[in-house]
């Protein structure tokens, strides 16, 4: 395997991995704001419980997103420095934003809202959380801007020495794609954290421990599963029709489209479409809706993958411009469909939300549904960077050449390995941590209360 | 002074708030089995900074965020460069950051042991290993003049370097000393740190005279100590004499200005190189050959003047609330947690931290029929309504605005 290879699989690795976290944070920081201030509001001590419950697993799982965050600031530098060297004075300025606005934001309020619960006023203390929440939004808006400027380069030239300039950083935080990509991870993170609340409170409805308050949050993450949703899969068609403009041939590769067609038809399914078969055998064509999802209209055009490589050929000379169309057909379809089965699921509880603790089968549905927000998340990013391939950054500059000229491919080993074991290794002890207090009863231990009896034992979070 | 040398400035004084400020971390966490000795003071010990530490790593997240926006050159070199030294500096980042939570939660001995042992070695790989990067910045490494790193794990290890990272781990352990004599109450806990404080101070001051003579000769100055230099070593002393005379306030400003000084020292002697290349100085990375253009370190300048004010702002009210000291089993004041179901506030006891500015409520019949009634009121939903309307009208106005088709080809 060549080092940019390795180089690839490295940082795809730890970015899925760090986008696990991400979302869960941003989305549950979001929803424990809620239940406290719905508690600071009526005073039911349930919305206390909950807001430390939920709470208590937000913190656990920012300490895995902080770390897992840490490498890939690094990373750039480490194996990407002809990306860094080339793209540094546009890409530097919204991750150094992001750092001054969101993450001494997010860490110092979320300290203080741990450890601020009897130092601070009830007020000051729901605005702490509320801070927290506010800073992960702020992080994805800036990583996002960032993102989508490798997806979509604007406000820039390239100078003299050949390397991209910013010269509009207004552009780069209207970039159309951004607009709406980052409202597309925000509602991904909305769902993500709802979708792990209901399952909870589904496991523990299910044996009946505090029917009272987990009832009222697996209603709460009804209510915001289902309209997320189903604002998601517009805003997700909407991105496509985006894409398809600035990137045409991510969608055509999302569709396995190799000739040009109109009106396009879209798959449900299909055998084959790889590299070497150009008409794959697809089945269960549903008609006009690729038009539709790709260009907004009833018979739009889709350029096919033979006409846009020939075009980009005379555009950048000789190479292969197509993605991998297997990866590319594949995460489409997985994101798609079990962002639909989110939300049938979600209407389905919304339909027995006046009965849900007798509702068997919806528990335990519900129960099995927790991983499925993580795979729909890792899906649509492999869609997202799997399609912008041969390119890092879309026209501008091929992966091949983003990769560290002085790094040998020995070290990028190494480091795989190294973050392999450990991210393994956090993963155990995380996911392990995260089941028990999942589990916890909400009265018998609550996180705050052993803190309380033993100050000393738990007092750093 | 121009952009290049101020976000050159900027930078250095990032570097010098991550380490002063993580530096009592790092301290911390190396000495916390030496000064906590059992469970209970050991986690004693990790409470003094267990809410201050992620804010304070965010330093050194700007930092490097911060080069690669301000110097992207020197970003791609820096750390493809140092590899090894850096993914070392990461490994211990992660194992450190996570302990704290999973020490926390850990239900047996040997958990705690081992992610206490995750955070001692954490919190000592990481100075050492970011002191080898810097000191390797200005001993000088290999770099061919397309500003590449072209040497082997060798280079990195030089002597000189190699000191850095020994002193920087010396100076986060005074700094940590220090800060437990301020922090801790109970009489073993604050005995035991004053002890490592003072066996700690003289050491410290040796070595950084010795290290700052050492940086001196390396950037080719001879053996007179500059201004900066000669301020090191003065409070690196100063520390050592206020430790044994017991004034712990002022021992903590002292290795504070000490490691400030180190840290400026480093850098005004690289100036206005950034990476000194041992290949020759015709392909030393300079702050000017590696600088982004004036219009983003202008966007980054206005950034950074209107937050890092309030960041500021923040981080010091953070101090403000979690000043005072934990004594053995009880952490500050030791109220008890929130009492469910009726929260109690507390303020902090004297000035400082806001309070709330409605009375406390104790929560009755009468309080709860209150505060429904306060949801009921109609007061400020209709404002907030209208807000969440707006701006939901806002997102769907720039989504439906059309997208400029067909710009003109891009080409390099
Ligand atoms: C859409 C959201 C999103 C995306 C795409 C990314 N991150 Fe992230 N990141 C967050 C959202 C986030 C967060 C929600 O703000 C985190 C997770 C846990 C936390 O505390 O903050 C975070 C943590 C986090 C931290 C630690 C911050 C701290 O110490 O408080 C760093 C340094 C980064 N991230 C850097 C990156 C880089 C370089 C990325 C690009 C490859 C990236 N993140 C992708
Ligand atoms: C928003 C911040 C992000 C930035 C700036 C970014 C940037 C990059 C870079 C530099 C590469 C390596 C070069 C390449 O292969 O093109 C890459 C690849 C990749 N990233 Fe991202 N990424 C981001 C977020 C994510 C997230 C959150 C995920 C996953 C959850 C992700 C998944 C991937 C994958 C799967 C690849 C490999 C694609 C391939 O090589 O086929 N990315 N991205
Ligand atoms: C619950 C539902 C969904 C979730 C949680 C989800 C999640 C994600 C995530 C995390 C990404 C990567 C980040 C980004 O580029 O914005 C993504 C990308 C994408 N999603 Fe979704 N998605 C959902 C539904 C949909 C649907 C239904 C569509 C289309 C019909 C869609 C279209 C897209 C497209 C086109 C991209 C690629 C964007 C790009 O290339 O920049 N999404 N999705």
């Amino acid at each position: 395997m060549s080092t940019v290879d390795l180089a690839r699989m490295q940082f795809a690795g730890t970015s899925i991995y760090h986008f696990l976290f991400v979302p869960l944070t941003i989305g549950l920081a979001f929803i424990t704001a809620l239940l406290q201030t719905r508690w600071h509001r009526t005073d039911a001590p349930e919305y206390l419980r909950l807001t430390k419950f939920f709470g208590t697993l937000l913190v656990i799982n920012v300490a895995v997103g902080v770390v897992t965050g840490l490498v890939q600031e690094f990373q750039f530098g480490m194996n990407w420095s002809g990306y860094s060297r080339f793209v540094g004075d546009v890409f530097g300025a919204p991750l150094a934003m992001e750092g001054l606005a969101a993450f001494f934001l997010e860490s110092t309020f979320l300290a203080l809202w741990v450890f601020g619960w009897n130092r601070l006023s009830r007020r000051v203390h729901l605005a702490t959380i509320w801070a927290v929440a506010a800073g992960g939004v702020l992080s994805a808006a800036f990583i996002m801007a960032a993102n989508s400027w490798m997806q979509n380069p604007v406000g820039y030239t390239i100078n003299s020495a050949g390397r991209a300039q910013l010269t509009s950083i207004g552009a780069v935080l209207t970039n159309p794609v951004f607009l709406r990509s980052f409202v597309h991870v925000l509602l991904a993170s909305l769902i993500t954290a709802a979708v792990v609340m209901l399952g909870i409170s589904a496991w523990h409805l299910r044996r009946g421990s505090h029917a009272a308050a987990f009832d009222r949050s697996a209603r709460i993450a009804l209510a915001i599963i289902v309209p997320a949703t189903m604002l998601n899969l517009l805003v997700g068609s909407e991105l496509g029709v985006t894409e398809g403009k600035f990137q045409p041939m991510k969608i055509a590769a999302a569709e396995a489209q190799w000739q040009s067609c109109q009106p396009c038809s879209f798959s449900l399914f299909q055998i084959g479409g790889g590299a070497d078969d150009h008409d794959p055998t697809k089945i269960l064509q549903v008609p006009h809706l690729l038009s539709l999802l790709a260009t907004n209209h009833w018979d739009g055009p889709v350029a096919g993958m033979d006409e846009l490589q020939a075009q980009y050929e005379q555009q950048y000379g000789p190479g292969d411009y197509v993605p991998n169309v297997f990866v590319q057909y594949w995460s489409m379809r997985v994101m798609a469909y079990l962002g639909s089965l989110v939300l049938m699921i979600g209407l389905w509880g919304l339909w027995r939300r006046k009965k849900l603790a007798d509702s068997r089968l919806f528990l335990r549905v519900a129960v099995w549904m927790i991983p499925v927000p993580f795979v729909i998340n890792t899906a649509g990013w492999v869609l997202t960077e799997n399609g912008r391939q041969p390119w890092i950054v879309q026209g501008l500059q091929k992966t091949q050449d983003a990769v560290s000229a002085s790094v040998g491919t020995t070290a990028v080993v190494v480091s795989l390995i190294v973050f392999f074991v450990l991210y393994g290794v956090l993963a155990l002890v995380d996911w392990g941590l995260m089941a028990r207090f999942a589990r916890r009863e909400l009265a018998e231990a609550p996180p705050a209360e052993d803190r309380a009896e033993e100050p000393d034992l738990a007092p750093s979070y | 002074m121009t952009l290049v040398a101020f976000w050159f400035l900027v930078l250095t004084v990032l570097w010098v708030g991550f380490l002063v400020l993580d530096g009592f971390d790092f301290g911390v966490g190396m000495l916390h089995g030496v000064v906590g000795r059992d469970e209970r003071g050991r986690s004693a010990v990790i409470s003094t900074i267990g809410p201050l530490w992620d804010a304070n790593e965010v330093w050194l997240i700007v930092a490097t965020a911060g080069t690669f926006a301000a110097f992207p050159g020197w970003y791609a070199t820096m750390f493809s460069g140092f590899y090894p030294v850096v993914l070392l500096v990461l490994a211990a980042l992660i194992l450190r950051g996570v302990a704290f939570e999973f020490r926390s939660h850990s239900e047996s001995d040997r958990g705690r042991r081992l992610w206490g042992a995750a955070l001692t070695g954490g919190s000592l790989l990481v100075p050492f290993g970011l002191g080898i990067v810097l000191g390797g910045l200005l001993g000088g490494v290999p770099i061919d003049s397309d500003q590449e790193f072209v040497g082997d794990l060798g280079d990195l290890l030089a002597p000189y370097a190699l000191a850095t990272g020994v002193t920087l781990v010396l100076l986060c352990l005074v700094q940590g000393a220090t800060f437990l004599t301020l922090r801790t109450g109970g009489a073993a806990l604050h005995a035991r740190a004053r002890r490592a404080a003072r066996v700690l101070a003289p050491v410290v001051a040796l070595v950084v005279l010795g290290f700052c003579t050492w940086t001196r000769v390396e950037s080719g100055n001879g053996f007179l100590l500059s201004f900066i230099e000669l301020a090191a070593v003065l409070a690196a002393i100063a520390a050592a004499v206020l430790v044994h005379g017991g004034r712990e306030g002022a021992a903590f400003a002292a290795t504070s200005v000490t490691i400030t000084a180190v840290v400026l020292s480093l850098f005004t002697e690289l100036y206005p190189r950034v990476m000194v290349s041992s290949l020759g100085a015709a392909n030393d990375l300079t702050a000017q050959n590696t600088a982004a253009a004036s219009y983003s370190l202008t966007v980054m300048t206005v950034v950074l003047a209107v937050l890092l004010p309030v960041v500021l702002l923040y981080q010091a009210w953070t101090y403000v609330v979690f000043r005072g000291r934990v004594r053995g089993p009880r952490v500050d004041d030791g109220g008890p947690g929130p009492d469910i179901p009726a929260p109690r506030r507390e303020q902090v006891a004297a000035g400082g931290a806001p309070s709330g500015d409605e009375p406390a409520e104790p929560t009755s019949p009468a309080t709860t029929a209150r505060a429904v009634d306060r949801r009921r009121s109609p007061g400020p939903l209709p404002v907030r309504r209208l807000a969440t309307g707006a701006l939901t009208l806002l997102w769907a106005w720039l989504l439906s605005q059309d997208v400029p088709a067909g710009r003109p080809p891009r080409s390099r």
